[in-house]
C-alpha cells in the first residue's frame, strides 16, 4: 500500500483545492496517469500517479483545500503496508530526537514541505564554557546578525525546558504572521515563538486568539461560532469582490430600466427552433437579446469603449466580445465570445451555448474571460425583474435581461396580456452620457418588441 | 545598406525549411542534407527519447520529486537538429532548457533532473562533454560564448562554440554586447536562438518590430531564420553556420522559428495568457510527426521500428525515475568543492568553519 502526498508543484506553494479525481476506489492506475486535478493559487494542474497498482482509497474530497503534504491517495501495489523508511528521511539515524511538535508547515523547493512535529534534528555536543554554538569565539559571534544576541540559544536548540524567553529585542514574526496579529487584535510581544530560532508563527497567533483575554469580544467568541459560519475568501468569491468594488469605486455608474413587450421575440425564437440552420443549435431569447446589443452597439460606437484613466483617452472598440455573466460552480464568471459582431446568427447561438457549456463544467480558461468590451447579465433566469449591474471592469456598459412574464399590456387601446420583460443597463458615465445610453437601450428594446428591426439595422 | 534593407521589416521573412509539416522534403537553394536512412532513424530516435524525459521530468516534478522543470516539449527538433551538427571539439552554452541538446552532448538526463532536484548543480563536467552548466540567468551565457569563441580564435583550434537562447533574451544587454564583441572579434561563434514565440507570458510582438534574425545584419553578420520544428534544416543550418565559423568567416545568428507547446516552467500556466487555439495550430507542425511521416512514406522505418523506439523511450523513462528517485543527498561540505580551481584562502576558512559547525552535532 503505498500513499500519494500532496506535493508543492510550484516553487513555495502550501495548500491546494482538489478540483476533480479522475479515478475511483478500485480503479487500476498506472505510474504517471492523470489521477487528479487540483487547484492552487498559480495554476489547475493535473497531478500524475507515482505508483502502480489499484486505487484503495480517495482520502479526500473534491472541493477540499488540502495542505501540501497531506496524503490524498492510497494506492495497492500489492506490497503490502507501506514502510515508512521508503520515505526521503530514511537518511536520518535512529538516535536523532524529534523536535517539538509546533512548527507550521513551510513552504520549501523541493518535496511535500516540512512536516509539522517529524522533523529530527542531531542533539548538540555540549558546547564548552565560553564558546557559543557555532564554534567562534562570543566576541565575534556578537558581530554576527543573529548569532548570539538576537535569538537565545536555547530557542534555536528546538525550544528545550531551559530556554529563556525572547528577550525585548525583537519579536520575530513574517509579515503575513504580524498582519494575522494586527488583524485579530493579538499582541505580538505577548507571546512565545515556536518558531524557527524563536520566531512567531501563524499558529501561535491562532493560538493565541482562544485563550487571550486582550481582545474586547474575546467573551463572545464561542457564542459566534455557534451562530455563524466564517467562509474563507478565496478564489472566484475573492476576484469578484475585488472587480466589483474596484468597479463600483471607479466609474460612475448610471441605471436606467425599459420594460419591453416580448411576444414578438418570443414568437421569433420559436419559428427560429424550427430553422434547419438551427437545429444543431440552442436557441433562446438571450441569442435576440445578445443580437441586438450587438446591433445596437454598432449604432453607438460609444457604449462599447473603455475609460483609460492612465493615458487619459477614451478607448472606442471595433470589436465586440460579448461577455455573459454565468453562475457557475465555481462562482460568477464572466466569460465571453470573442469578435461576436462578426458571428451569423446560427454562430452567435452555437458560441453561446459552448460559452455556457464550458461555464457550467467548471472549465472556464482565463482568456475565455479576458478582452471582453460589453456584457449581458441574465437575472431572468433567477426569477426576477430587473437589477442594477455592476459593470465587468474595462467596460462601459452592462445589460440585464429580467424574467419574461405575461402582463397586462395596452395595444391599440385595449389591455392584453402580452410576453413583457425589464431591461436594465447601467453604463459607466465618464464615457457615456444619458443621451447614448437611452439611444442604446432603446433601440435594444425596439428590437426586441420587433425582431424585423434587427434586419433594418444589422 | 540598401534601400530595401533598411526597410526590411516590410519583406516577408523567410524561412528555411527543408522538411515540411507534412512530412514533405523540399530542396533549398543555400541549405541542403543528404542523410543516410541509419542517420534519419537516430534522429527519430533522438527526438522521441528526449521528449519521453522531458515527460517524465514533468512527471516527477507534479509527484513532488522535483523543484521545478523546464519543458522542452515542442522545441526538440532545434536542440536536436543543432545539437547534431556539433562536433566533438566545439563547445555549447545552454540556456536552462537545452535537455536536446545535453542529451547530444553524452550528458546523463539524471544528472539534469539532480539539478532541478536541488541536489547537485549540475553534476556533469563541463569540460568533458564540451556543454556548459545550464545557465538561469537569461542571456548571460552569450558573452561566455563569445569568450570562449575568441579563445578558440587565439589556440588557433579548429572549433566553434554555440550558444543557446530564447526569443526574450534578445532584449537583454549581454546578449547585444555579445552580438558586437563576436562581430568586432570576427569570433567562431554561432547564436542559437530558440524563438519559441513566448518569454513566459510575454508574447514575441512585445520584444521586436522585426524578426529576429535580422537584428544580425545591424551587427554586422549574417542571420537566417529556420523552421525550429524541422530537423533536417536545423541540423543543415546549424552545420553549415558552425563550418564557417571554424573556418574564420565570424559569427551567424541562427533563429529556429518555433514553439513552446507546454508552460514555460511547472510553476507557470499558460493557459492564463495564451489562447487554446494557438496551441492547436502548431500541434500540426510537430517536429516528431513529421520525420515519422517523412520516413513512413519513404520506408526508412516500418511498425517495428517504431515500436522498438517507443519500448526503448518507456525503459528510459522508467530507468531516469528509479536513479532520479535515489539520487543521494549531497555532503553539506561539497557546497564548497567546486567554487574556484585554485587554493582560495576564503574558501578554506569558510569550508573549515563550516566543517566546525558540522562536527559541533553528536554523530
Amino acid at each position: 500500500m503505498k500513499e500519494f502526498k500532496l506535493p508543492d508543484v510550484g516553487e513555495g506553494l502550501t495548500e491546494a483545492e482538489i478540483v476533480r479525481w479522475h479515478v475511483k476506489v478500485g480503479d487500476p492506475v498506472k505510474v504517471n496517469q492523470t489521477i487528479v486535478e487540483i487547484e492552487t493559487a498559480k495554476a489547475v494542474v493535473e497531478l500524475p500517479c507515482p505508483f502502480e497498482g489499484v486505487v484503495a482509497a480517495l482520502m479526500v474530497d473534491e472541493g477540499e483545500i488540502v495542505d501540501v503534504g497531506r496524503p490524498i491517495i492510497s494506492v495497492d501495489d500489492g506490497a503490502g503496508p507501506e514502510a515508512p523508511v521508503a520515505e526521503r528521511s530514511a537518511a536520518l539515524a535512529d538516535d536523532m530526537v524529534p523536535v517539538p511538535p509546533a512548527e507550521v508547515r513551510q513552504p520549501v523547493l523541493v518535496g511535500y514541505g516540512v512536516k509539522p512535529g517529524a522533523a529530527k534534528r542531531r542533539p548538540r555536543k555540549p558546547s564548552p564554557s565560553g564558546i557559543s554554538p557555532t564554534g567562534t569565539p562570543p566576541a565575534d559571534a556578537a558581530a554576527g546578525s543573529w548569532s548570539s544576541e538576537a535569538v537565545p540559544s536555547g530557542v534555536r536548540e528546538g525550544g528545550a525546558g531551559t530556554a529563556a524567553p525572547p528577550t525585548s529585542v525583537a519579536v520575530l514574526a513574517k509579515p503575513p504572521v504580524r498582519k494575522l496579529a494586527r488583524d485579530l487584535g493579538i499582541d505580538l510581544t505577548t507571546l512565545t515563538g515556536t518558531g524557527p530560532h524563536g520566531s512567531i508563527t501563524r499558529d501561535d497567533v491562532q493560538a493565541a486568539v482562544g485563550t487571550t483575554t486582550a481582545r474586547p469580544q474575546a467573551t463572545t467568541v464561542t457564542r459566534e461560532m455557534q451562530d455563524e459560519e466564517r467562509i474563507p475568501i478565496r478564489g472566484v468569491r475573492k476576484a469578484t469582490a475585488q472587480a466589483m468594488v474596484a468597479s463600483a469605486f471607479t466609474a460612475p455608474h448610471v441605471t436606467e430600466f425599459l420594460q419591453v413587450d416580448m411576444t414578438e421575440t418570443m414568437d421569433a425564437v420559436r419559428r427560429l427552433r424550427d430553422l434547419p440552420d438551427f437545429a444543431e443549435v440552442k436557441v433562446s431569447p438571450l441569442l435576440l437579446v445578445a443580437k441586438a446589443v450587438l446591433v445596437a452597439a454598432r449604432r453607438h460606437p460609444m457604449i462599447n469603449s473603455v475609460w483609460d484613466e492612465a493615458r487619459q483617452e477614451i478607448v472606442v472598440k471595433h470589436r465586440v466580445n460579448l461577455g455573459i455573466a454565468a453562475a457557475t460552480p465555481r462562482g460568477l464568471l464572466v466569460p465571453n465570445v470573442k469578435d461576436a459582431h462578426l458571428l451569423s446568427l446560427p454562430g452567435l447561438a452555437g458560441a453561446l451555448g459552448a460559452l455556457a457549456e464550458t461555464a457550467r463544467a467548471g472549465r472556464t480558461q482565463p482568456a475565455d474571460m479576458a478582452g471582453g468590451t460589453i456584457t449581458i447579465t441574465n437575472v431572468g433566469v433567477f426569477g426576477v425583474d430587473a437589477g442594477t449591474p455592476i459593470l465587468n471592469p474595462g467596460e462601459s456598459a452592462i445589460l440585464a435581461f429580467g424574467q419574461v412574464r405575461d402582463m397586462p399590456w395596452v395595444v391599440d387601446g385595449q389591455v392584453v396580456p402580452r410576453r413583457v420583460c425589464t431591461l436594465a443597463v447601467s453604463f459607466d458615465h465618464r464615457v457615456v452620457d444619458g443621451e447614448i445610453g437611452s439611444l442604446f437601450l432603446r433601440d435594444v428594446g425596439a428590437m426586441l418588441e420587433d425582431p424585423l428591426r434587427m434586419l433594418a439595422w444589422a | 545598406m540598401t534601400a530595401d534593407a533598411s526597410r526590411g521589416a516590410e519583406a516577408p521573412p523567410e524561412l528555411i525549411q527543408l522538411l515540411t509539416p507534412e512530412g514533405e522534403r523540399v530542396e533549398h537553394p543555400d541549405y541542403d542534407i543528404d542523410l543516410t536512412p541509419e542517420e534519419v532513424r537516430g534522429l527519430y530516435r533522438d527526438l522521441t527519447l528526449v521528449r519521453r524525459v522531458d515527460l517524465e521530468a514533468v512527471a516527477l516534478q507534479r509527484q513532488g520529486e522535483l523543484g521545478l522543470w523546464a519543458s522542452l516539449l515542442g522545441q526538440e527538433a532545434a536542440q536536436i537538429g543543432s545539437g547534431r551538427a556539433l562536433t566533438e571539439a566545439d563547445m555549447a552554452f545552454p540556456t536552462y532548457r537545452e535537455h536536446g541538446v545535453a542529451w547530444c552532448r553524452g550528458v546523463d538526463p539524471v544528472n539534469l533532473l539532480g539539478l532541478f532536484r536541488g541536489v547537485n548543480h549540475g553534476g556533469w563536467d563541463p569540460a568533458e562533454h564540451n556543454f556548459h552548466l545550464y545557465t538561469i540567468v537569461i542571456g548571460s551565457q552569450t558573452l561566455h560564448a563569445v569568450g570562449y569563441a575568441m579563445g578558440i580564435q587565439r589556440d588557433g583550434a579548429e572549433a566553434a562554440s554555440i550558444v543557446y537562447f530564447g526569443d526574450g533574451a534578445t532584449s537583454q544587454g549581454d546578449v547585444n554586447e555579445a552580438f558586437i564583441w563576436a562581430s568586432v572579434f570576427n569570433a567562431p561563434v554561432v547564436f542559437f536562438c530558440q524563438n519559441n514565440q513566448w518569454a513566459i507570458s510575454e508574447p514575441l510582438e512585445k520584444q521586436t518590430r522585426i524578426p529576429l534574425y535580422r537584428r544580425a545584419s545591424g551587427f554586422g553578420f549574417p542571420g537566417v531564420r529556420v523552421d525550429g520544428n524541422d530537423v533536417f534544416a536545423c541540423l543543415a543550418v546549424t552545420r553549415k553556420a558552425l563550418a564557417e565559423a571554424r573556418s574564420g568567416q565570424g559569427p551567424m545568428l541562427i533563429e529556429a522559428f518555433t514553439y513552446r507547446m507546454g508552460a514555460h516552467t511547472t510553476s507557470d500556466d499558460p493557459t492564463r495568457y495564451r489562447v487554446a487555439a494557438e496551441l492547436e495550430g502548431w500541434k500540426l507542425k510537430d517536429p516528431i510527426e513529421r520525420v515519422r511521416a517523412y520516413m513512413f512514406k519513404n520506408q526508412i522505418a516500418d511498425q517495428d521500428f517504431f515500436d522498438a523506439i517507443d519500448a526503448e523511450a518507456d525503459e528510459l523513462g522508467r530507468d531516469v525515475r528509479k536513479r532520479c528517485l535515489a539520487l543521494p543527498d549531497p555532503e553539506p561540505l561539497a557546497i564548497f568543492d567546486h567554487v574556484y580551481v585554485e587554493p582560495h584562502s576564503l574558501m578554506d576558512a569558510e569550508r573549515a568553519e563550516f566543517a566546525t559547525y558540522l562536527e559541533g552535532f553528536e554523530a
